[in-house]
């Protein structure tokens, strides 16, 4: 199938010029809980891009027919049966990752991005751009897990998909791993590393301030006038 | 034929059903969306595709699931009793297992229940196969506990080589299921293996590193000669079956094993002390009196 420029537009854009983690950062949570190993951010990753892409999909192809009083609950009732096919699927054909991954293909319900782009794109879009959008967010989220996982497991554990790639000091190697990158704050410190970088090398990406706090002596200056 | 018969006709009503589903759905998507009987149809009509999803991928992939939990179940046995090694054919070897059920609260075999299809775990949560744990002896922080547990037993030419136990306890973050394998004298360990955890990635849960695994192989669960000897040990119709002081738990630091009651320590986890302390806590609790301890005595007696 030919892809227009809009369709690669949705496709692109959500990577970096409009990341859902760095950029809108939604999803937070699940990218902070699964990023202690590579495998398992790239089965999360898989598991959200599918629902996201089908989801939205879904509530695209029927946008035209949700009441608005019951939008959020439709919404909701068609994430919520993906998932657990999602979920049913990972159980029957990676039983190992399914059992690391437990509660947090569940949670993708909640996850902010699935969410975000059924409300922001697939209610007002045609199901196949809606996919594409979802297969765009999704792929931009996993655009950051990966990252963030490759640094925790790599330098928390000394490994890359469970293979040992810098030797630990107790086993014999030279390496002594960092232990709070095991920890949930050190995927906060790295994505906000993330987003430092992303906005310095994409200005525009910085959020105009909401407001600016006036200089001490202007008050009274003002009042003068 | 009756069969024939019945499943046209069901045909044929079901092709009615469709045919009035059909009109009534088309008669609602022209109604305006925020109407009260579309909303109500397309809530229903949601709700109908969500389960019909839902169900059919959970009945169509249940038996992949069930080969792959009993597949799992059976690699952890054969794995804690050092029988797993590459190339190990799991069905094969694993007929080499018996399993049995014991009385937690006589530690005699039972035969009231069947073991193939009991579920010790699940049990624990049904209020009319287990018992709630009075909290000062909850050293497990478990809660409840099965009355009955389905113990392995691996036998080589008729005699007993290994006994396989199910046990489980809170660490810091999840309760961490899991088996120990000791040897025909239920005293040496032959192998401790927590395959059901969440604990941190990296401290505690390097359970599940094999290296750390490996330390427990040898070491003893019971001390014989402690004070606590006498109070543990229970009189059954006049004969004591002496439990012994469960020693066995995990040390701070390295076990420098030329020191006496080197063989009751374990290394501790290094940077996980409550997931250490957790796994102190549920081998104390499953060898005690509690959990095997009488089993295992009588094992050890002959009894068995």
């Amino acid at each position: 199938m030919n892809l227009t420029a809009e369709h690669k537009k949705v496709l692109v854009e959500p990577l970096v010029d409009n990341n859902p983690i760095t950029l809108q950062v939604l999803g937070i949570c699940s990218a902070l809980a699964v990023t202690s190993q590579l495998s398992t951010a790239l089965i999360m990753s898989l598991a959200l891009t599918s629902v996201t892409a089908c989801s939205s999909a879904g509530i695209a192809f029927i946008r035209n027919h949700i009441p608005s009083s019951i939008r959020i609950i439709a919404q909701m009732v068609i994430i919520a049966s993906l998932v657990i096919v999602v979920d049913q699927i990972l159980k029957a054909f990676a039983y190992e990752i399914s059992k690391q991954l437990s509660v947090f293909v569940g949670l993708i319900i909640t996850n902010c991005i699935v969410m975000g782009r059924a409300e922001a794109y697939a209610m007002k879009n045609p199901p196949w751009e809606s996919f594409l959008d979802g297969i765009g967010n999704g792929l931009g989220y996993s655009l950051i897990l990966v990252s963030v996982a490759i640094v925790r497991e790599l330098f928390g554990s000394g490994k890359l998909l469970g293979i040992d790639v810098l030797p630990l000091l107790k086993d014999g190697g030279w390496y002594v791993p960092n232990g709070l990158l095991l920890l949930p704050p050190s995927a906060f410190f790295l994505i906000g590393l993330l987003i430092w970088a992303v906005r310095t090398l994409k200005p525009q990406q910085v959020e105009k301030a909401d407001y600016a706090i006036m200089p001490a002596h202007g008050l009274a200056h003002g009042e003068a006038h | 034929m009756p069969n024939s018969v019945n499943t046209s006709q069901f045909s044929d009503k079901l092709a009615g059903y469709l045919e009035k589903a059909k009109l009534y759905a088309d008669k609602i998507l022209v109604l305006p969306n925020e109407s009260f009987q579309k909303t109500l149809a397309i809530a229903f009509a949601l709700c109908l595709a969500g389960a019909v999803l839902v169900s059919g991928s959970a009945v169509t992939l249940k038996p992949l699931q069930e080969s792959n939990k009993s597949k799992d179940e059976k690699v952890n046995i054969l794995e804690v009793a050092g029988l797993l090694e590459d190339g190990t054919d799991i069905e094969s070897t694993f007929k080499n297992i018996e399993t049995k059920i014991v009385d937690l609260s006589t530690g005699e075999y039972s035969d009231s229940i069947d073991p193939k299809t009991y579920d010790q775990w699940k049990a624990a949560k049904d209020p009319a196969l287990s018992e709630a744990i009075p909290p000062e002896q909850d050293i497990a922080s478990i809660k409840r506990k099965p009355k009955y547990a389905k113990v392995y037993l691996v036998k080589q030419d008729r005699q007993l080589k290994s006994i396989i136990l199910p046990i489980n306890g809170y660490g810091l973050w999840s309760t961490m299921y899991g088996f120990i394998a000791l040897q025909a004298d239920a005293q040496t360990v032959i192998g401790l293996n927590l395959y059901d955890q969440a604990e941190t990635p990296g401290l505690g849960g390097e359970v599940v590193n094999p290296k750390w695994k490996a330390l427990w192989k040898g070491k003893k669960v019971y001390n014989f000669t402690g004070k606590e000897l006498h109070e543990s040990n229970l009189s059954e119709k006049g004969q004591s079956i002496e439990i012994g002081e469960v020693a066995l738990g995990l040390v701070k630091g390295s076990v420098d094993p030329s020191k006496p009651g080197s063989e009751y320590q374990v290394d501790a986890l290094a940077g996980a002390t409550l997931t250490s302390r957790g796994v102190s806590n549920l081998v104390q609790y499953w060898m005690g009196k509690e959990g095997y301890g009488l089993y295992l005595a009588k094992v050890r007696s002959g009894r068995g």
